[in-house]
């Protein structure tokens, strides 16, 4: 059975590329011309997922907690996102006087960037990248913790005995849940043999890592969906904000658009985030296969990948909305013993008994 | 030892994580939970729970006649004195007089809605009404005189 779509976005940006190629000779301008294209596409995607997203998750949130969540603005409450926007768009940015300008301004800047920088090599459709680097998986990572500098910034210059405790906190939770993300998305690594995405999303083909992993992978999946939750400062591990000890962490003398900057990262993040967990566990934008069952498959085909992603992708997001509405925020100490006794000895073991596996063959 | 207390560790937080979850992951796949009343838009079929507390009322039957016979057990028992009541001699058909009403002033602005009054009450006279959209843009309009124009006591209550 055919696609549902002719067009796809991988033949829409190729046709791009054939059209600007014809249009403009110069391959540089060509290659100038295209990056731009791109970044304002994403841009305004990532934009728009963030508006949904925060619809989502108030919806998400009032739905667990016996409410309605957002329903006056619009239809079901739908533009509530677009009226606080304009309500931070119209306040007043206010700098402390005794901060140090700086790289107050520069805080928010280094953080939204760190957050979409992770976005680059994401799979959004197939064979649909920005940027399909051969270090994929080390690349997120890598790029993913640059954001605790821009919150230890804030923090450091804010002058604010708050925004520098939440800072400190993020630090130290930051740079130890790196470990166990890393672990566990290293034990996917070891069966793919490769840290490309495209290839990571090609040995998927099959059936998902987290079908075909068994035990040790789901491990894996379980390990990364909380130490991710605890890298982007998500509750319950939203130790940085903390509002009832912190007021409002590391982000509490920044107003109107700078705070916004700071929400936008949170929820670029929690995309980037279930984005990875979909690709390497979920097999990204791979339809779901049965067998040998060719009718099944073929109607799964049937469905556009860019369909696939975006459901998983959603549904991880999901999950960690529901952690959020779910469980009450950790001590700073619980925190670390989480990590340094709990989570990272599990993912070792967890990385050895994958390694096995990987040598001996005993996956699917 | 050590090793049996880690994992029953990791056992029991994993399944106490997964009842909270559980319970949460129920009500949001069950959207007739919810408990929110979308106020002002449903006030033609809100209705208030019995034992709500919205302000003192005298109920009056269809002969306009109320079960209040004076006798000011709710005036003294208010903590407030928000309740005065103004007495009057009416005569009887047998000629003898008998208290009885004037007047029962109710002063919403300075009640409590503590029931003080309704549990002292011998005679059932006062009870709670249910309606609580008391805003108003002048005090005034909040002391009320609780017995109808016209109205007289109703016969047997003494």
């Amino acid at each position: 059975m055919k696609p549902l779509l002719e067009i796809s976005f991988s033949s829409f940006a190729a046709q791009f590329d054939k059209w600007l190629n014809g249009v403009v000779s110069n391959s540089f301008i060509v290659l100038v011309a295209e990056l731009v294209v791109t970044g304002v596409c994403l841009l305004a995607f990532l934009v728009l997922l963030c508006f949904f997203l925060g619809y989502m998750e108030r919806k998400v949130a009032g739905f667990i907690e016996i409410r309605l969540g957002p329903n006056r603005v619009g239809p079901k409450g739908s533009f509530q996102i677009v009226a606080d926007t304009v309500k931070l768009l119209f306040k007043e940015g206010i700098t402390p006087s005794s901060s140090d300008k700086f790289l107050f301004h520069l805080a928010p800047v280094i953080v939204v960037t760190a957050a979409m920088l992770a976005v680059a090599p994401i799979a959004f459709a197939s064979h649909f990248q920005v940027y399909d680097i051969s270090i994929g998986v080390l690349y997120v990572s890598s790029v993913s913790s640059v954001a605790v500098i821009g919150i230890l910034m804030a923090g450091w210059s804010s002058y604010n005995k708050y925004s520098l405790l939440g800072a400190m906190r993020s630090g130290a939770q930051i740079v130890s849940y790196e470990l166990s993300v890393g672990l566990s998305l290293i034990s996917i690594v070891i069966l793919t043999g490769s840290l490309r995405i495209s290839d990571i999303v090609m040995s998927q083909e099959n059936g998902w890592w987290l079908f075909k992993g068994h035990i040790p992978i789901l491990i894996s999946f379980v390990i990364f969906l909380i130490a991710s939750t605890a890298e982007i400062n998500r509750a319950p591990f939203d130790l940085t904000e903390a509002e009832q000890e912190l007021t409002g962490g590391y982000h509490t003398e920044y107003s109107g658009m700078k705070f916004a900057m700071f929400l936008l990262a949170e929820y670029i993040n929690l995309f980037v985030v279930s984005a990875i967990a979909a690709t390497i566990f979920l097999g990204g934008w791979m339809p779901f296969h049965l067998g040998h069952w060719h009718a099944f498959n073929s109607i799964m085909d049937w469905i556009p990948s860019s369909l696939w992603f975006m459901g998983k992708t959603l549904f991880i997001v999901f999950i960690i909305m529901q952690f959020r509405w779910t469980f009450p925020r950790l001590r700073i100490d619980q925190l670390l013993n989480l990590e340094w006794k709990y989570l990272l000895p599990i993912s070792m073991v967890n990385t050895i008994l994958v390694t096995v596996m990987a040598i001996m063959g005993w996956h699917f | 030892m050590f090793l049996k207390d880690y994992f029953s560790t990791i056992y029991k937080s994993v399944s106490s994580l997964l009842t909270g979850m559980k319970l949460t992951g129920y009500y949001f796949t069950h959207p007739k939970e919810i408990q929110t009343e979308e106020y002002p838009d449903n006030r033609a079929t809100l209705t208030m729970f019995d034992r709500f507390k919205g302000e003192v009322t005298m109920p009056h039957d269809e002969n306009n006649e109320h079960r209040c016979t004076g006798c000011q057990a709710c005036e003294i028992a208010c903590p407030n004195g928000t309740i005065k009541i103004i007495t009057k001699q009416e005569l009887q058909p047998d000629g003898k007089k008998k208290k009885a009403i004037d007047a029962f002033i109710y002063r919403l602005e300075m009640c409590t809605l503590c029931n003080m009054c309704i549990s002292s009450c011998p005679s059932d006279a006062i009870k709670m009404g249910q309606t609580f959209e008391h805003s108003v843009y002048d005090k005034k309009q909040l002391t009320k005189i609780l017995n109808k124009p016209g109205s007289k006591i109703m016969e047997g209550v003494e």
